[in-house]
């Protein structure tokens, strides 16, 4: 799977030792929620809220988008969505190559075979 | 070499994968129903290679092809409808050792990788490793944005924590 650096982990893992960003992040995994939102179900102060979402937003773990008024909060899936998306298309692409690869090998075989028969 | 297989149908199709091992790193793995010097003739003719490099499914024909299979030899493939203006990849061969490793720069620009396909040869099968590793962790996530038409900021900084964490909360 995806493998990243030390540091990149580090930086989760900070903010990931908090309670209460742990509790927004499986909060966020069940349903996407505003800031507002956090701060009522968590018990702490808007501008509280917003520090925490502020941090895992850092760490890349949860993204933010502003409609109106309300910030809404949604897990940071989305990259890594893309990626796996992309991945599966560029496997897509190299399966596609290596099936005609595949031709040339078999015609390749079939042709050495033949040439062998020949100097027998 | 073994006769029998001659009447026999076609085999299975072998599985193509593909990872991302690092932030640098892509490997792609195939196995081939064939001998080494077999699939790395396939990759080191010119006339064979473009036989297979640009299949109709991507839908991008292949106008030109050329490549000097030799260290420093150089390649270049012109992709397009139209012929007047191809998309060009280029560059060079560094490692050339026959039948076992190919290793290859994509001069497009700063952000190429590094290109390394190995053959390993098993049982008369071959089992491919393309490695390419990127000069840094953005010209990778670069080459997956540019595909994908645009990535959000927070692409870069997701990690592996995240997919383990998001796959657990999902499923509750």
């Amino acid at each position: 799977m995806v493998q990243y650096t030390r540091a990149r982990l580090d930086a989760s893992f900070a903010a990931l030792s908090d309670a209460t960003r742990r509790g927004v992040l499986e909060q966020l995994g069940r349903a996407d929620a505003s800031i507002t939102d956090l701060a009522e179900k968590f018990h702490i102060t808007l501008t509280g809220m917003k520090k925490h979402v502020g941090v895992l937003e850092q760490a890349g773990l949860v993204t933010t988008e502003k409609v109106g008024r309300v910030r809404t909060c949604k897990l940071g899936l989305r990259g890594l969505e893309e990626e796996a998306a992309w991945i599966e298309r560029y496997r897509q692409l190299w399966d596609a190559r290596f099936d005609e690869l595949d031709k040339v090998v078999e015609e390749l075989k079939r042709k050495e075979k033949v040439d062998g028969r020949k100097k027998r | 070499m073994d006769e029998r297989r001659d009447s026999e149908p076609a085999p299975m199709k072998n599985r193509t994968t593909v990872e991302r091992k690092s932030e640098r790193e892509l490997v792609v793995t195939r196995t081939f129903n064939g001998p080494a010097r077999i699939v790395f003739e396939a990759w080191t003719k010119p006339e064979l290679l473009k036989r297979w490099w640009a299949p109709k499914s991507t839908g991008v024909p292949l106008i030109s092809c050329e490549a000097d299979v030799r260290v420093g030899g150089r390649y270049r493939l012109e992709f397009g409808h139209d012929a007047s203006k191809p998309m060009a990849f280029f560059g060079r061969y560094i490692e050339v050792t026959p039948h076992s490793r190919l290793v290859w720069t994509n001069d497009e620009s700063d952000d190429g990788a590094v290109t390394t396909v190995t053959f390993e040869e098993k049982g008369g099968k071959t089992l491919l490793v393309l490695h390419e590793l990127y000069p840094s962790k953005e010209a990778l996530d670069g080459a997956i944005a540019g595909m994908e038409g645009g990535m959000p900021e927070q692409f870069e900084q997701l990690d592996e924590l995240l997919v383990t964490l998001g796959a657990s909360v999902g499923r509750s």
